[in-house]
């Protein structure tokens, strides 16, 4: 037996138990870069445009860390824009997948079932790379066949395509690494995800400190971006000169990382990690003692991190916004791309406007999977012993929704003060733009509070679809939202589905209490209809877990009408 | 007596499922009553009913005379329960995770939680996370048993723990007994059912086949008898109330209804007894009997050792 036996029947099972959740992944992924294609299609339909915008993002060191300019059509527009954002969340979904059928495997105890089958040491590790490296080839395939049906050129989709399937690959080997590492499947997605995060700081940092070229149309980068796989999927270039040798680099790292994965896999047991688990207290300390305290507990590492990557995003921003007026004063037909989000046609005012509703609809990406964890309390089993205490459901309900609310706008506030002092110090406004920044940023708590309804809502009445439910709103809430919806001029019908766009733009609108009022009581209804039908509802746990198993008595049973087996004997 | 569970005529359809089909559950303050059924006939499904984590669609059911849904804030303060697959905060350490239930019961003894941690051997600052089933099992039975409660409600609490831990919590289960505790014991494991319950109720398919006290179960059930004789044994087969386990000339294995003992007996002198023991009824047997319908499965569990559990 050699210590791959049994690879490929494992992979059909990883394959028949993800089927779904990766098949969403990849369809919704090849789907915002289609969409993403579409938009720009539509909208740049002159080279005078397409001129203009690129020779502003290409020269904005700011919007240089967004994405990489490679030239003066609409095919290295769409990659500039939308290569990024894709190969990130490429790299999340072959990193969770990695993570999903090896460390959780083997914290739910499948893998010492498996292990004890005729399969190999590293036949599950080399099962869960083949099945997402599969996933990421089909990506690369349907991202390619969507740009050619927007009218993009042949070479120039298939790089773009084989620039996104192999940052998934490059990451599904780095998660391989991190599950060996990390003793939880939580600590080793953790882990890859600062990889990720690393990596695309790498890449930002090395556009933003390269140069453009003469004609203002092209970023060479610095070399931190050659450090990192995003900033290689960039360096592709797909419609700016598809340079295909990149992809070496991409295999030269998934085999390292793949070699180093299967090397320590060879020295580690099942189950335990190369870190040990730190140690607990052996007493609790008395502010875990109440489902607030408990409910604190759970939320504040995810919390805090969040709060940590918002203040440098906003200060960051908000430092570089006095920049940001220069560039734009010399190229007066740009502010007009600018001004639609930002809602106003001053500069500074436009930018700090639009990044404050961008930071506002990744706040919601916090939100609305912190709400979810109701949901994974639940079906995990452990409300269960909570709520056999003298916890009611709606303490503990609400002691999870306290935390969260509070946690989203501390999350907010802390946007507007970080973007608000540092471009306040910026333009020698610190009392003007701290006040009117923070008060943009807190407006937006009714619509990221207004998703957090709807997770609430599905969680009370529908628990089985809570998690696609609150997707789906969200997804919604971010395409129709002004960040997507309002860049690529989609019907008013549809921009109004989402929350985001009934905010009032501040500093560019005046505050008006309206809409606000009227997304904060919606957003206070569903949750109290969640309340409502949760208290009223059964417990629903995870299929095949505590609920009845109809089958599981087939030997045993009697087929109905018997009655006992046999009488009891003197009655 | 006052009934520390009343339950009757319970009904709870998931779907298509009938979980519960006119069920009655009935334990007295004070006893140790083992619950059993095999896997999927409703014994999680009641217990969650108890504790208002469900709602039945029919039928009465009582916890101390109050109503477990609509009063299940202020039952659980005097009840402690320990689930079947325990699942805990994967970052919150063990000793924080006893504190918390403790707390949220309504208190918890320090002392006790100090001599129970020794007894079961608990390492409290481990997280969750990496503690095996047993040790979070144990983590549960020290918070139930740290906690000044009337009634344990425990669904199948002995399944990860090794032999000296399973010694332990019968003890605890004594103790809980003698300070005039209830305890509501679901269990396959027989030999732990038989170690401490004082009544057992069984359940198969959502219904009630058997209840009582154990002493007058077993008194209804087979007793087994073996038997060495001087010349080839015959006759077996025409006697009532005889099961033939194994007949091989002049020994057989022989399970015997209790009032055709004495006929049977009488039957085997004949051949001239050598050697002969008898044992009472298991509540294996007795379990099996209710669960089995060809009689093959019975024969080969009056052989199997008492403590191996039915299924799962």
């Amino acid at each position: 037996m050699t210590a791959f036996t049994g690879t490929l029947p494992l992979v059909r099972v990883a394959l028949r138990r993800d089927r779904i959740q990766l098949g969403l992944w990849v369809l919704a992924l090849a789907g915002l870069m289609t969409m993403s294609a579409n938009g720009f299609v539509g909208l740049y339909d002159t080279q005078q445009k397409l001129e203009e915008t690129v020779a502003i993002l290409a020269e904005n060191p700011v919007m240089r860390a967004m994405g990489l300019a490679s030239g003066a059509n609409v095919g290295a527009l769409v990659m500039l824009r939308a290569l990024p954002i894709v190969a990130i969340l490429a790299t999340l979904m072959s990193a969770m997948a990695v993570v999903r059928h090896t460390r959780q495997n083997e914290e739910t105890r499948r893998a010492e079932l498996i292990g004890s089958a005729v399969v190999g040491r590293h036949a599950a590790l080399g099962a869960a790379l083949i099945l997402v490296a599969g996933a990421n080839i089909v990506l690369a395939l349907l991202v390619a066949g969507g740009l050619m049906l927007n009218g993009l050129g042949v070479q120039g989709a298939l790089a773009a395509g084989a620039a996104v399937g192999a940052t998934g690959i490059s990451f599904a080997g780095v998660a391989a690494v991190t599950v060996q590492v990390s003793e939880r499947s939580r600590g080793a997605t953790g882990l890859a995800a600062i990889a990720v995060g690393g990596a695309f700081l790498l890449s930002a940092a090395g556009n933003v400190l390269g140069s453009a070229s003469p004609s203002g149309f092209v970023v060479h980068s610095a070399w931190p971006a050659w450090l990192s796989p995003i900033g290689w999927a960039q360096q592709m270039r797909p419609f700016g000169g598809d340079h295909w040798w990149v992809l070496g680099l991409f295999a030269v790292w998934s085999a390292a990382t793949v070699v180093i994965a299967f090397a320590l896999e060879r020295r580690r047991d099942l189950g335990r990690g190369m870190v040990p688990e730190r140690r607990g207290p052996a007493r609790a300390p008395n502010a875990l003692l109440s489902p607030l305290g408990l409910a604190w507990r759970l939320h504040r590492g995810v919390l805090l991190a969040w709060a940590v990557g918002v203040t440098v995003f906003g200060a960051t921003f908000g430092a570089v916004s006095g920049a940001y007026e220069d560039i734009i004063a010399e190229n007066p037909d740009a502010a007009e791309v600018f001004a639609r989000v930002g809602g106003t046609e001053e500069p500074t005012e436009a930018f700090l406007a639009t990044i404050i509703g961008l930071m506002a609809t990744v706040i919601a990406a916090y939100t609305v999977p912190a709400l979810l964890r109701l949901r994974a309390e639940e079906a995990d089993g452990l409300l269960e012993p909570l709520l056999a205490t003298s916890v009611g459901r709606a303490s503990w309900m609400l002691s999870h929704v306290t935390v969260v609310v509070l946690g989203t706008v501390v999350l907010l506030l802390l946007t507007g003060v970080s973007t608000g002092l540092l471009a306040g110090l910026a333009a020698d406004d610190v009392t003007g733009l701290l006040r009117s920044l923070t008060a943009a940023a807190l407006v937006q708590t009714s619509a990221v509070l207004l998703l957090g309804g709807v997770v609430l809502a599905a969680f009370g009445l529908a628990p089985r679809f809570a998690g696609p439910i609150a997707w789906a709103a969200f997804a919604v809430a971010l395409v129709a939202g002004p960040m997507v919806g309002g860049l690529v001029d989609l019907p008013r019908a549809v921009l109004d589905l989402s929350p985001f766009t009934h905010v009032p733009v501040i500093p560019a609108e005046p505050f008006e209490a309206a809409p606000v009022a009227v997304l904060l009581a919606v957003a206070v209804l569903l949750g109290a209809a969640g309340l409502v039908a949760f208290r009223r509802r059964d417990l629903v746990l995870q299929a095949g877990e505590g609920g009845p198993h109809p089958f599981a008595l087939r030997g045993l049973r009697r087929p109905p009408g018997e009655g006992v087996a046999e009488p009891l004997p003197g009655a | 007596m006052l009934n520390a569970i009343a339950a009757s005529n319970l009904v709870k359809t998931f779907g298509a499922t009938r979980a519960l089909d006119h069920f009655d559950l009935a334990v007295e303050a004070g006893e140790v009553h083992g619950f059993l059924g095999p896997n999927g006939a409703g014994k999680s499904t009641t217990i969650r009913i108890l504790l208002g984590l469900l709602r039945c669609d029919d039928g009465d059911v009582s916890l101390f005379g109050g109503d477990p849904w609509r009063d299940a804030v202020a039952l659980h303060r005097r009840l402690a329960y320990v689930p079947d697959d325990v699942r805990l905060w994967e970052n919150l350490s063990g000793g924080e995770v006893i504190d918390l239930l403790g707390r949220l019961r309504g208190g918890l003894d320090a002392r006790r939680r100090a001599e129970l941690i020794e007894r079961y051997q608990l390492d409290p600052t481990k997280k969750c996370g990496i503690y095996s089933k047993g040790n979070r099992q144990k983590v549960a039975l020290v918070a139930a048993f740290a906690s000044d409660v009337e009634l344990y409600i425990m669904d199948e609490p002995t399944g990860g723990l090794d032999p000296l831990m399973v010694s332990v919590f019968r003890d605890c289960v004594r103790e809980a007994r003698a300070a005039g505790r209830t305890v509501l014991l679901s269990s396959h494991v027989f030999a732990d059912v038989e170690a401490l319950c004082d009544r057992i109720s069984i359940i198969r398919d959502g219904r009630n086949v058997e209840s009582g006290a154990l002493s007058d179960l077993r008194h209804l059930a087979r007793t087994a008898i073996t038997v060495e004789t001087e010349r080839p044994l015959t006759g077996l087969e025409s006697l009532p109330g005889v099961r033939i386990i194994a007949l091989d000339r002049q020994r057989a294995e022989l399970q015997v209804q209790p009032d055709e003992l004495d006929r049977v007996l009488r039957h085997l002198t004949g051949f001239g007894v050598r050697a002969l023991t008898s044992a009472p009824p298991s509540l294996e047997e007795m379990f099996m009997r209710h669960y089995d319908t060809s009689g093959e499965a019975s024969a080969n569990a009056a052989r199997a050792p008492q403590d191996e559990a039915v299924a799962g």
